[in-house]
């Protein structure tokens, strides 16, 4: 960003450039609109003015907008956005801290729906491949679970807050929309797993997840992904982590896999 | 179909809750839901969830969280769902952190437990200030596990439309449409549960999600089953004002010592940290000193209006007062409630943990909802596995979570809805087992055909309207009716203009403009279909307040309420206690709801009392 129209002293308006494309099968074009500026207005909150007089800047009547939202407080991961070309969550980029005219496209790495909006399913592909799920027993009353330190809480939670929205796979060189790569959200989510005292049994099911076509070995180092999570996950440390777990977890099924097999001994 | 398959729609808390229990018992869940359920509005539940899990030694236990729930939904709730729930509680927390939930954690390893409104005691479990998103990621990865293993099919980006009902009434499916491809089918199904959340969006601006439209329990609602406590609302005391939405400042701000207060002089103009102690106005600490900021949020939510509408002290002459935590270590605070610091960070742009935040009450919750039974069993708890639990007055239609009406009368305790959603999931899953058990198999297949086809023609003559009004305006325009006059302070001359207005916009919504026509993505079509349904809710919340001539929990009508009893404890008051008595006879009782054609046909019901006998209600 260069110069955000901070404070934006005397403004009356706000530009927007908009991706328009019905369908994956139609063409796509800009439109723009103009409205009027209202402090603390953020990127959904313009859409939402455009749905309800849905005309361009040049008094040309179309349609609203489509786009995917729903918290507007960015916890659910629904809104991210190429915002003036940086992947960000539209409901809290404020209008204030953007580069007028406001230029938003979809997302270039899920296929398009409509618009704004994507299909991000793959991220949820992800984690049913690396079995992103504590394995309990069953929802009886089993009693309180394990004892955990604080230290690990602060970590596991940070881990944990990790929405889903796909900013780091929209960011990251190896994601493409025709690869499988898993990206790192889903890399992270088996570190907040394996971390787990119940979740470490089924480590290996996990790293294993990691291993598959599509898995951690494409990830390019690119460190893109750290930068542009609106959570401030630490992804690289995830990744880098989950790599050793891996790495570990080869020599391991190269050294121990027969004398497992035989029943006679332990990893060693 | 070969085989009996359920279907739960909604994916928060109590319908993935009520699909975990369909799954564990090897049957097969439909799932639909408007978005993908990861981003479901249990999400934005911030502060906590309660159970009497008595760590800190305070003598906590669940009969006491009972009486704290009946109290604070001034003996409205359902008395037998809220026992069986406070004594489920400490069971759920328990599963919530074998299912990995980042509780916070005491310094031995135990579960950590936090104050909340309207009790005394620590007895909010917390995740940091997101424990609804941790709790829901918690399910969704469970369910996840059940659609890995083939027993869960998502239906996400799916808007449920409607039931299907047999010749004899029942509900054997639903019909849905398809958000991308506009497609319109049916779900046969043995039993179907809503799921479905709340209506905040009929208040236009709330701390609701986008998507919480109330537009499924709106249409059942026409489609037969009762209504019930439609018009108690919660207003959020604490919420930060926007353009777009009021965003939800957690009551646990408070509950980890933030106070409340205004500059006790009109137009003061020093910058909030420059005004001594003395010159401030702790005005609920003072009112209420022993629950102080922790009052219910009914009580917070008045003395914040009153402060600000009637005293005129709000900070610099407007609505809002200061939400102060700046006495409070940054460390503590990010420990703790690192959340919401960091929406006010990001949305205000000042950094709370310097300077006093400015918040004022936002619409949150609704205590009412689709009328649902219960099967008292032994100690006057929920009977497991029958199936009048959670049951709707459609046989076959159930609903859990803030669509029902059970849990918390006429105001909800902070931090019991999380508990209350999962609680519900938890014998509603079973309880439609249980029902199918006792039915015949088949119904006739003409009657998915032809509610199907309901759905189609209502589809294509929405796709026609190409009147002058724009349907976001309208649902705007709602939403200002709505919070003006049906929310904190309510007059019965004002609702009545409300419903004036409501049926005009009910006329003026045949001449609405689709603006879109296309067959992709086409929101503007579900919104229309929707926005119909927030009026027929709009018209029933604001009906239901009209008729009720008193002020209970959340609901407050200055010209219809008790005077201020003479002495701090009411019941040391004989003359107010009589008129307090008159008042219960008359009121304590469910608002009952029917759809009709001219508008709702309200009746109440009394409250069964098994638990604990109504007493006046007051926190000083």
């Amino acid at each position: 960003m260069s110069t955000p129209n901070e404070g934006a002293a005397g403004k009356k308006h706000i530009n927007l450039k908009i991706w328009r494309q019905e369908s994956p099968d139609h063409e796509g074009r800009f439109e723009e609109f103009k409205l009027p500026y209202v402090k603390g207005a953020n990127v959904i909150s313009c859409l939402m003015e455009i749905q309800k007089n849905p005309v361009t800047a040049d008094g040309k009547k179309t349609t609203p907008v489509v786009w995917d939202s729903n918290c507007l407080e960015e916890v659910c991961g629904s809104c991210p956005m190429n915002i003036n070309g940086r992947v960000r969550m539209a409901c809290s980029s404020l209008v204030d801290k953007l580069e007028d005219p406001i230029t938003l496209e979809p997302l270039s790495k899920f296929p398009l729906v409509r618009d704004l909006a994507v299909d991000r399913q793959r991220m949820f592909l992800a984690l049913k491949q690396v079995k992103a799920w504590i394995r309990i027993d069953g929802t009886y009353n089993l009693g309180p679970g394990p004892k955990q330190p604080q230290g690990n809480h602060a970590q596991m939670y940070t881990l944990s807050c990790c929405m889903t929205c796909g900013c780091c796979l929209e960011a990251c060189p190896q994601v493409q929309p025709d690869n499988n790569f898993i990206g790192a959200a889903a890399i992270s989510q088996v570190r907040l797993f394996n971390m787990h005292p119940t979740g470490a049994f089924t480590a290996d099911e996990r790293l294993a997840g990691l291993m598959q076509d599509g898995g951690i070995q494409d990830c390019g180092k690119a460190q893109n992904c750290v930068e542009v999570c609106p959570k401030e996950i630490p992804l690289t440390t995830s990744i880098s982590a989950m790599n050793r777990e891996v790495t570990m977890k080869v020599v391991r099924d190269l050294f121990f896999e027969d004398v497992a097999g035989k029943g006679v001994g332990g990893p060693g | 179909m070969a085989e009996a398959r359920y279907t739960v729609v909604g994916g928060g808390l109590a319908g993935l809750m009520a699909v975990i229990k369909l799954a564990e018992a090897g049957k097969h869940v439909d799932l639909l839901s408007i978005v993908p359920v990861k981003r479901s509005h249990s999400v934005c539940a911030q502060g906590g969830i309660n159970g009497a899990v008595n760590t800190k030694g305070e003598g906590d236990s669940p009969d006491i969280h009972v009486k704290d729930t009946l109290r604070g939904g001034d003996f409205l709730a359902e008395q037998v769902s809220v026992k069986g729930m406070c004594y489920a509680a400490p069971g759920i927390i328990y599963l919530l952190d074998r299912m990995g939930v980042t509780f916070n954690r005491t310094p031995e390893g135990l579960l950590d437990f936090r104050r909340f409104g309207g009790t005394l005691y620590n007895r909010t479990a917390f995740a940091g200030a997101t424990t609804g998103q941790q709790l829901l990621y918690a399910l969704d990865e469970q369910v996840r596990r059940y659609e890995a293993d083939g027993l869960v099919t998502k239906y996400e980006y799916w808007e449920w439309l409607g039931m299907v009902k047999d010749g004899a009434g029942r509900c054997v499916g639903s019909v849905a449409v398809d958000l991308r491809t506009m497609e319109i089918r049916s779900f046969p199904a043995e039993a179907v549960m809503l799921a479905t959340g709340g209506p905040g969006i009929v208040f236009g601006r709330s701390t609701n999600s986008v998507i919480n439209t109330g537009t499924a329990a709106g249409r059942a609602f026409i489609e037969g089953a009762a209504y019930a406590n439609a018009e108690f609302i919660q207003v959020h005391p604490t919420s930060i004002p926007g353009a777009d939405k009021l965003r939800l400042m957690s009551e646990s701000v408070r509950g980890e010592g933030g106070r409340v207060w205004v500059p006790r002089k009109k137009g003061e103009s020093r910058p909030p940290r420059d005004i001594p102690d003395a010159d401030r106005y702790y005005f609920l600490e003072e009112k209420y000193p022993k629950y102080g900021n922790l009052v219910p949020r009914d009580v917070a939510t008045r003395e914040i209006f009153e402060v600000c509408r009637n005293q005129g002290l709000g900070v610099g002459g407007k609505d809002g007062v200061y939400l102060d935590v700046t006495h409070i270590p940054a460390k503590v605070l990010d420990a703790k409630i690192k959340g919401v610091m960091e929406i006010y960070e990001k949305f205000v742009g000042e950094d709370p943990r310097h300077t006093p935040m400015i918040i004022f009450p936002g619409m949150h919750y609704s205590m009412g909802g689709l009328y649902v039974t219960f099967q008292p069993g032994k100690d006057d708890v929920p009977e497991v596995n029958h199936p009048k639990n959670q049951a709707t007055t459609v046989p076959g239609l159930y609903a859990a979570g803030e669509v029902d009406h059970a849990y918390h009368g006429a105001n909800r305790l902070g931090a019991n809805s999380l508990l209350s959603c999962i609680y519900s999931g938890m014998i509603g899953g079973p309880a439609m087992i249980a029902y199918a058990k006792g039915q015949e198999k088949k119904a006739p297949a003409e009657v998915f055909e032809s509610a199907r086809k309901y759905w189609v023609d209502r589809f294509e003559q929405i796709r026609k309207l190409s009147g002058s009004e724009n349907p976001y305006q309208m649902g705007a325009e709602l939403g200002d009716w709505m919070t003006e006059n049906v929310t904190v302070v309510r007059y019965n001359d004002k609702l009545k203009k409300t419903l004036v207005k409501l049926a005009e916009m009910k006329d003026r919504w045949s001449r609405v403009n689709v603006l879109d026509v296309s067959n992709n993505s086409n929101r503007t079509l579900s919104y229309v279909n929707q926005l119909w349904n927030m009026l027929e809710l709009g018209q029933l919340i604001t009906q239901c307040a009209l008729l009720r001539d008193e002020s209970r929990g959340s609901h407050f009508k200055p010209d219809a309420s008790l005077p201020e009893p003479k002495t701090r404890d009411p019941r040391e008051d004989a003359e107010w206690m009589k008129l307090w008595q008159v008042r219960n006879d008359k009121w304590a009782k469910t608002t009952v709801a029917r759809w009709a054609p001219n508008g709702p046909e309200v009746s109440y019901e009394a409250v069964a009392t098994p638990v604990l006998a109504p007493e006046p209600r007051w926190y000083a």
